[in-house]
């Protein structure tokens, strides 16, 4: 560490923390951006050592408790979670703390790309650990000012209480004396049975700001001498501009600039022209009279049917091996009871409300970032590895997310943001139309599933999924076709690697220009689709009621506690066969969801779908009422994915552009979703993807239930089944 | 450009905007009142619903020349301080998730049970199946306009 940060850095917590005296201040350590748990430290501490602290939690000379949140909040619920974690321990009233965004930086934070349901299940024990830390220095300030020992001290509502004179001191008023203190190397947890805040379904605190206009997404921030920009992208996803015609846009009172902009996508670039204007209004109109000439050469021009039949014909080919047991393809010769069918999932969309938009202001050697982003340490380093300059001379404010799924995980508009402010020296919001968003990618990508089993004596003695589909680790220059696609088993339920004797994973790599992104639950998403189809295939050919099915091949405590939840709650027991019920379970994030659908026929003899019954076992959680209302949009995405929407290509280009034909589930297409989480001493899961996979199945397994016919293909119409 | 006046939440701007600009950028960048969101553009996610003379209107569909001299109200017009009856429903029942289609949801949902106090699901289907939001908040919604109903009749 360079020791000329050390004035530096008290001066930045101050004003981070934005409070008038901080006297308090602990955060952690990571060394060198090391996994696990960094060192905790005291503001002075990391004073002495240069290290410019993150101020996790602050406590002022008044009392005023700030707590960091350093993950984004695009719906999920981090900012109310991740200090409700902390609120535990430190024993404060979440209701009085400020509770602030931290800027991109994984020195100081650890990890903040919020992806793969991580956020309380990456960094819940760090989290508690600072919170109990802070609470412990607290009580030893107020244990030595009284001249009594620690252990007769308790600490409670933001106070510290002598327990046999009942004498109180108020944090603040203990917040100098404590941050002299040493660091304690081991402080005491909780046991769960002692948590006040945690497990409760407190209402989130950034609800009040977005039910009265308050809330500051990106696309509403503003910076003093900000210009505005739009591209015109190449509507195909490798192209490049061959020429442009500005004459009449520039003739636009208002349009400051039109220049030629790149942007990074995966392993190549996407070309387009960038108009900078005054106002949104007068670039979008300056952007509808610009002529541009692409140059489309060197790549396929890729269809929907294309895609498909290479899929299709991909799964001749060999796989590459995941995961192996037992000997499938001698078992399965030998089978007598055998099934051998193949599965369809569509393109996606993220289609986030707030479509992608990024402010950058580069000056010199220097980049401020304010935006929608859900990694923030991740566009630090991109934009810095691009800029080649520090780091830490980039720094990456976040704003609330309309939404992420995924999309806001990548890098591209954020750079397109940094590359237009480069060129024209000042600082710019590039906005994407909601036409942009849709069409220009990445996209969930499709996959295909050839799907082989055999069932002897009422369960599965041979299984083999594999898949053909575009990999999104290897994609653009640089990939590596020789290397397996490692997500795709996951969504599959571990416990079934026990129960079932002979199996094979593997997939095909698929070919393609389109570039391909995680949406919610990543390949869950439609592995689940086929695993679980598929499981209920290989039930009625064992003659096996779906769920007891299930039930004798997920041995494991944690399974059989899922199903005998969805057992109850759907009243399986009694139901008749055919009745309209399916079921599902899956595992994602290392928590598992099963899910149960209801359908029927109504008047006029149209499917519909009556109920869903979702049971979770994400292990130790938080907030039960945001998990529920992950569970349910969970659900509803799944929802659209399976009955609503597609992206199609063709001719290399995608063909929705918005929302009049990508269609998303509207309000009267939302059945009643019964929802209830397992409570287990497990460890903690993911909640915000894992209740997305176990859906579309479930919902056609119920279907194949009431009428017979089995869907095999998504998307499909539920008034045409 | 010609100038105009905005009665938006009570209050009159002045503006000077090119006559055929959407209404939803002269509130957002002009009044800078940025709780209206911009979602598709189309009239197709209702993110940028806002209410003209009472009724709830696609602001991103209609021109500014055309609410010039009537009455607007946003989504900071309903209350500053989340005491509209939808406002504290909304709290109550957590509907948002990232919130960024709520203000057309609210403001559609304040619509509605202005005119119809006390709406059925049918009801509740027909206002609202306009509104758009991924994150899938629906069920909350319809519970959160019933909340709303039962507070403005039986107030606190």
């Amino acid at each position: 560490m360079n020791p000329i940060n050390k004035n530096i850095s008290r001066r930045k917590f101050v004003t981070l923390s934005s409070m008038s005296s901080v006297a308090f201040t602990l955060g952690f350590y990571f060394p060198a951006a090391a996994k696990g748990m960094g060192e905790i430290l005291t503001a002075q501490n990391a004073d002495e050592k240069g290290i410019e602290l993150s101020a996790w939690i602050s406590i002022d000379t008044a009392g005023l408790v700030t707590l960091l949140n350093h993950r984004s909040e695009m719906g999920q619920g981090a900012f109310q979670t991740v200090p409700q974690i902390i609120a535990e321990e430190l024993e404060v009233d979440l209701n009085k703390v400020k509770i602030e965004f931290a800027p991109g930086n994984n020195k100081k934070y650890g990890s903040q790309i919020t992806g793969g349901s991580s956020t309380v299940r990456g960094s819940y024990k760090t989290l508690l650990q600072t919170g109990a830390t802070a609470r412990e220095m607290l009580i030893a300030a107020a244990a030595k000012k009284w001249n009594v020992a620690p252990t007769d001290c308790y600490a409670e509502n933001g106070t510290v209480i002598h327990r046999a004179s009942g004498k109180k001191l108020g944090y603040g008023e203990l917040v100098a004396a404590a941050s002299k203190l040493p660091v304690p190397a081991h402080v005491p947890l909780k046991q769960r049975s002692q948590y006040k805040v945690i497990g409760q379904p407190l209402p989130r605190q950034d609800t009040p700001l977005k039910t009265n206009g308050k809330a500051i997404f990106g696309l509403d921030k503003k910076i003093p001498g900000m210009l505005y920009a739009v591209v015109e992208r190449n509507p195909r996803f490798q192209g490049k501009v061959k020429s442009f015609d500005d004459t009449a846009a520039k003739a636009i009172a208002g349009v400051k600039h039109v220049i030629k902009v790149e942007m990074p996508v995966f392993g190549f670039t996407r070309e387009g022209v960038a108009v900078v204007a005054d106002s949104l209004w007068t670039a979008l109109q300056a952007r509808k009279v610009l002529k541009v000439e692409w140059d489309d050469t060197g790549f396929e021009h890729m269809s929907t049917t294309q895609l498909y039949d290479r899929m299709r014909a991909d799964l001749k080919k060999p796989a590459l091996s995941q995961r192996t047991g037992g000997n499938f393809e001698d078992r399965f010769q030998r089978a007598e009871k055998k099934l051998e069918v193949v599965y369809e999932t569509p393109y996606e969309s993220h289609s986030c409300m707030e479509p992608l938009n990024c402010i950058a202001h580069v000056q010199g050697d220097k980049c401020e970032i304010w935006g929608p982003i859900q990694g923030p340490d991740w566009i630090q380093e991109d934009v810095a590895g691009r800029l080649k300059i520090p780091a830490e001379n980039v720094t990456v404010n976040m704003t609330f997310l309309g939404g992420g799924f995924g999309r806001k995980a990548f890098t591209d508009y954020t750079f397109e943001a940094v590359a237009i402010s480069k060129a024209i020296n000042a600082p710019v919001q590039v906005v994407w139309t909601r036409e942009d968003d849709m069409t220009q990618g990445p996209f969930r990508p499709g996959a295909v599933y050839e799907c082989k089993g055999s069932v002897n004596n009422g369960s599965v003695n041979a299984y083999q999924v594999k898949m053909a589909a575009q990999n999104m680790d290897q994609q653009g220059a640089g990939a590596d076709r020789t290397k397996f696609n490692s997500s795709n088993i996951e969504g599959f339920a571990e416990g079934y690697f026990e129960s079932i004797p002979n199996y094979s994973f593997g997939d095909v790599p698929t070919e393609s220009p389109i570039p391909v992104m995680w949406w919610r639950s990543v390949y869950s998403s439609t592995n689940g689709f086929a695993f679980e189809s598929f499981m209920d295939e290989l039930a009625h050919a064992a003659e096996k009621d779906p769920l007891e099915f299930r039930r004798g091949h997920l041995w494991g405590e944690r399974y059989q506690a899922v199903l005998n939840q969805l057992e109850e709650k759907t009243g399986w027991k009694t139901k008749a066969k055919n009745d309209g019920w399916g079921i599902a379970i899956t595992e994602c994030f290392k928590s598992i969801v099963g899910e149960a659908v209801k359908v029927s026929r109504n008047a006029e003899g149209k499917l519909k779908i009556d109920k869903v019954v979702a049971v979770m076992d994400c292990g130790w959680y938080v907030n039960p009422d945001i998990i529920k209302a992950q569970i349910e949009g969970s659900i509803v995405m799944a929802l659209g994915a399976a009955v609503t929407h597609e992206t199609h290509f063709e001719d290399g280009k995608a063909v929705e552009k918005n929302f009049n034909t990508y269609r998303l589930p509207r309000i009267n297409d939302i059945p009643a979703i019964d929802i209830h989480i397992i409570d287990n001493d497990e460890k903690a899961g993911g909640a915000g993807e894992p209740a997305l996979p176990p859906f579309a199945p479930a919902l056609c397994n119920a279907i194949f239930d009431l009428t017979g016919k089995r869907i095999r293909k998504l998307p499909f119409k539920m008034e045409e089944v | 450009m010609a100038a105009y006046k905005l009665n938006i939440n009570g209050k009159n701007y002045s503006i000077e905007a090119d006559p055929k600009m959407p209404l939803l950028w002269a509130i957002r960048d002009l009044a800078n009142l940025t709780g209206t969101k911009y979602g598709c553009g189309i009239a197709q996610c209702g993110a940028c619903t806002v209410h003209l003379n009472g009724s709830p209107v696609r602001s991103c569909s209609i021109p500014v020349s055309a609410a010039a001299t009537q009455k607007i109200t946003t989504i900071e017009g309903l209350s500053e301080n989340n005491t509209h009856a939808v406002q504290m429903a909304w709290i109550k029942e957590q509907v948002p998730q990232c919130g960024y289609c709520q203000s057309g949801q609210m403001m559609a949902a304040a619509a509605l049970l202005k005119k119809t106090p006390h709406p059925t699901d049918k009801d509740i289907d027909v206002a609202m199946q306009g509104i758009l939001c991924r994150c899938g908040t629906y069920n909350r919604i319809r519970q959160a306009i019933k909340t709303a109903a039962e507070m403005v009749a039986k107030p606190a």
